[in-house]
């Protein structure tokens, strides 16, 4: 491998090094996400039904 | 409808394309993009193999220079319309500008080492003028939270959001004005300085990566939409 060769795959490697991690970091808070939901709808399925107001989602 | 209610669904939008159909097609593109430039494009004749680096470069910056106009975009549509998912969406378009940013800055570094010799360059217009942009973008994030969340920190961010705008052309037309610049020109008045299979490439590359960054906003601002909602749940369930 000649060093332009070499440097241009550390670049291409690079860019998708800092894609992936990035893309971790979002399956990272989204599996937070999905466990506040969890939490939540236990919180939700712990009270009786008339002691909370409906609320419309989505 | 509850004023809670209200508040859940103000942060909800829905889109044409499904993003498992976008991510598809910035999987199917950027592999394309990667297979033209290096198996189809020639070598060039002045730079050979290191010019290859040029495809993804220069069509990361483009995309980082259209992140942050959206969130410019975002951020006037918020200060007019007072559209609370407005913030949201300049927020995380200024994050990808910056995410972008932050990979043109790597892969132009690696390729001035290659053709100058050199990480960095002070005395080159663009370079430095580019920094200004990325670190300019930067602070953006340091003011959203110096500011406790609320209007006052949506329409703060929204003001130097649009500020920054301004930096856009001044990066572009750069090496334009510049009178001795050693940055390669890749674009003049009379179009793209090069043709064929090279073209063909850099046009492939370039929505590559546009389909890319929208994809990752989009992800992105499902998570933050996401959250948002979440939090207001939880006000209401409190």
């Amino acid at each position: 491998m000649t060093t332009a060769e070499t440097y241009v795959t550390a670049a291409y490697c690079a860019v998708f090094a800092i894609v992936l991690v990035y893309v971790v970091i979002i399956a990272l808070k989204l599996t937070r996400l999905a466990r506040e939901v969890d939490e939540l709808a236990r919180r939700v399925e712990g009270e009786p039904a008339g002691e909370r107001e409906k609320a419309v989602v989505g | 409808m509850t004023p809670q209610g209200a508040q859940l669904r103000a942060v909800g939008r829905s889109y044409r394309i499904p993003l498992p159909a976008l991510s598809a097609a910035a999987l199917g593109l950027v592999t394309l993009a990667l297979a033209l430039v290096f198996f189809v494009a020639p070598n060039d004749a002045d730079q050979g193999f290191s010019q290859r680096i040029f495809y993804f470069h220069v069509s990361i910056a483009f995309t980082a220079y259209a992140c942050f106009i959206v969130g410019a975009w975002k951020a006037f549509v918020h200060l007019w319309k007072r559209d609370p998912l407005a913030d949201l969406e300049s927020y995380v378009a200024i994050h990808q500008g910056l995410i972008f940013g932050s990979l043109v800055l790597i892969t132009g570094s690696i390729w001035a080492k290659i053709s100058w010799g050199h990480w960095w360059l002070w005395s080159e217009d663009q370079l430095v003028l580019f920094l200004v942009l990325f670190l300019f973008y930067a602070a953006y994030f340091m003011l959203r939270f110096s500011v406790d969340p609320g209007p006052q920190r949506a329409n703060l961010s929204a003001v130097y959001a649009l500020f920054g705008v301004v930096l856009i052309p001044v990066s572009f037309l750069a090496i334009r004005i510049a009178k001795g610049f050693i940055h390669p020109v890749v674009f003049t008045r009379h179009g793209p300085n090069f043709g064929g299979w090279i073209l063909v490439a850099y046009c492939v590359s370039q929505v590559a990566l546009l389909v890319l960054a929208y994809t990752l906003y989009r992800v992105e601002l499902a998570g933050k939409r996401l959250d948002e909602r979440l939090r207001r749940l939880r006000e209401v369930l409190a």
